[in-house]
């Protein structure tokens, strides 16, 4: 049987993901997650035609609270774990190219 | 002394620091004493809060001399699992990613555990945010088993396990997104609850499958179980998932708990439970014949969708992962890379290197499950399947009480044994996942050993919110057996 993922779209995944890839970690990756995509075949013996999705099992839908205003946790407190920080900003590498 | 101290219950302990008996102070350097002396081998703790904890431990003591009003839990020390937020010490999930990461405030529960006197003494291990059945997914360290060191402690919440067990505190806090609470008490041979969805805030507990995760309690003893819900239950503003209590009230968990209830009605899936290991079966077999015994009336149920839960969880756990998980980024706090050429590199080589294997894994999968084209075939159909497993529930809990089941089909197996098989390490976790995806509490409790002499839990399982009633069964066992004051070896 073909594999039911291969290592072209683990990468793909791999880049939704925001994760770089060693090409021995794609390698491994493939054989387990196909493996495992395999099991999740079983699903498939359930007709599911006539069933509703579950997304979670709390009998509740829109929770409504006063919009009253909080205190927030403040600058400081929010840059504290920053990894780099200019004065009041989240530092980051340049996002736009020069026009 | 000293072990007759650290053997005691919360209750006893909390009675006799309110009485003025004992000091806290006393009990929680007996606790850093049996920390000194077990943790170089159980490794069950990330961090410890030795100062801070006697300084609250002094601070209860002096409350009770001035005959000053205490909390719940006056004075007794607990831990909690490393996936809740405190402002004191470091909050990582046992990753890398997170090693250095301050929370600037407190979960709820560690709020309400703070307001019920409790002393804090550590953190604890766990697999990397929760993933995982063996805590050997750890990023920081590797927890034994305290009945069998070459043994794992079971995971999730496989530190809280272990600490318990291992007198290094008399209660800790769990999570359990698919058995993380229950698997890693029935293999240390302690008491674990997973609540219903919804009874326990998860403000501030890191988020690893939102619609699956709850918080609870690992103890020694059932008493202690719901000495602990009644301090950690209950509605909370900051998390809209948990409960209205008009709709479904918290109540004192401790009031009834010794009153058996009547004409119990306990259901078991024969077909679904032969798949565990012998010695699992017969400690079940034995356990109903207790239930028998008080009175009990056994009856059998089809649960046929319980054999595809498996499936559904990690589909959906997976694809609640990688959403949950993108908030990991390298920018806000956290791990940053230092080799980043441009902005999208300090996203995917920050993720790279602060993120373990299985944490990439499930990632990966859950990334893969709701990418256009197949989440049809894989998220959807999860959803659909995980509708018909709460339709067994609500059919089983139609014709009785409570349903038992083993929690685990084996032992603890031994470390290394499962880990560069993923898919068979998920398989092990075929009895606890249903609980997560129909919402409803589970307890694991001591019920017997193997012959090598490792624990074995039962697992009973209850309608939503009837976590009195599950406390009350568990209790009638409890009180019944012995299984639950057997400890480790290890400690004396």
């Amino acid at each position: 049987m073909a594999a039911k993922i291969d290592q072209t779209q683990v990468k793909k995944v791999a880049k939704l993901s925001r994760l770089d890839l060693t090409e021995t970690e794609a390698a491994e990756f493939t054989g387990q997650l196909s493996a495992i995509l395999e099991y999740m075949e079983k699903m498939n013996e359930l007709d599911t035609t006539n069933v509703q999705p579950l997304a979670h099992c709390l009998p509740i839908s829109n929770v409504f609270r006063e919009d009253a205003v909080k205190e927030s946790l403040g600058t400081e407190k929010t840059l504290a774990n920053a990894p780099q920080r200019d004065g009041e900003f989240f530092k980051v590498p340049k996002i736009l190219d020069e026009i | 002394m000293q072990s007759e101290l650290l053997n005691m219950s919360c209750k006893e302990l909390r009675d006799g620091i309110a009485a003025g008996r004992i000091k806290s102070a006393a009990a929680t350097e007996a606790v850093f004493g049996a920390i000194e002396k077990y943790e170089p081998v159980i490794g069950a703790y990330i961090s410890t809060f030795e100062g801070r904890a006697l300084a609250k431990a002094n601070e209860v003591d002096a409350k009770i001399a001035a005959g000053e009003p205490v909390g719940e839990l006056a004075g007794v020390p607990v831990a909690v699992k490393d996936v809740m937020c405190t402002t004191f010490g470091v909050t990582t999930c046992a990753s890398r990613i997170l090693e250095n990461f301050h929370s600037p405030y407190n979960a709820t529960v560690v709020e309400k555990l703070l307001a019920a006197d409790a002393v804090i003494v550590g953190k604890t291990n766990m697999d990397e945010f929760a993933m995982g059945s063996s805590t050997e997914n750890s990023g920081l360290k590797e927890t034994v088993n305290p009945w069998d060191t070459t043994r794992v402690p079971g995971g999730s919440s496989g530190g809280s396990a272990a600490a318990v067990a291992g007198r290094m505190c008399f209660a800790a806090l769990g999570s359990d997104t698919g058995g993380s609470i229950r698997q890693p008490a029935s293999f240390c041979g302690v008491v674990g609850l997973k609540p219903t969805y919804g009874r326990v805030s998860r403000f501030g507990l890191v988020a690893y499958g939102s619609s699956l995760d709850q918080i609870g309690p690992v103890t020694r003893s059932v008493a202690d179980c719901a000495l602990m819900m009644n301090v950690i239950a209950g509605r909370d503003p900051a998390d809209s998932t948990s409960v209205d209590e008009k709709n479904a009230p918290v109540c004192d968990y401790l009031e009834k708990l010794d009153e058996p209830v009547d004409k119990l009605k306990v259901a078991i899936v024969p077909q679904f439970s032969a798949g565990a290991d012998e010695p699992v079966q017969k400690a079940l077999t034995c356990a109903l014949d207790v239930y028998k015994k008080l009175g009990a009336e056994i009856i059998e149920v089809d649960m046929p969708h319980l054999d595809y839960a498996i499936a559904a969880y990690y589909i959906v756990a997976t694809a609640e992962a990688s959403s949950n998980l993108a908030r990991y980024d390298g920018v806000h706090y956290g791990h940053r890379t230092e080799n980043a050429g441009d902005y999208v590199e300090v996203y995917s080589k920050s993720r790279a290197e602060g993120f373990g294997k299985e944490v990439k894994r499930r990632i990966m999968l859950g990334t893969y499950a709701l990418s256009s084209g197949y989440y049809d075939a894989y998220y959807l159909k999860a959803l659909k399947v995980r509708n018909l497993i709460r339709g067994d529930f609500a059919g089983a809990f139609e014709k009785c009480d409570c349903v038992m089941m083993p929690v685990s089909p084996t032992t603890a197996f031994k470390i290394g044994e499962k880990i560069d098989d993923p898919l068979t390490m998920y398989l092990s976790d075929i009895y606890t996942i249903s609980a997560n995806l129909a919402g409803v509490p589970a307890i694991s409790i001591p019920c017997g050993f193997d012959d090598s002499e490792l624990p074995i839990g039962l697992q009973i399982l209850a309608p939503a919110f009837a976590e009195d009633r599950l406390l009350r069964i568990a209790r009638m066992f409890e009180s019944n057996t012995d299984w639950h004051r057997k400890k480790p070896t290890i400690v004396e």
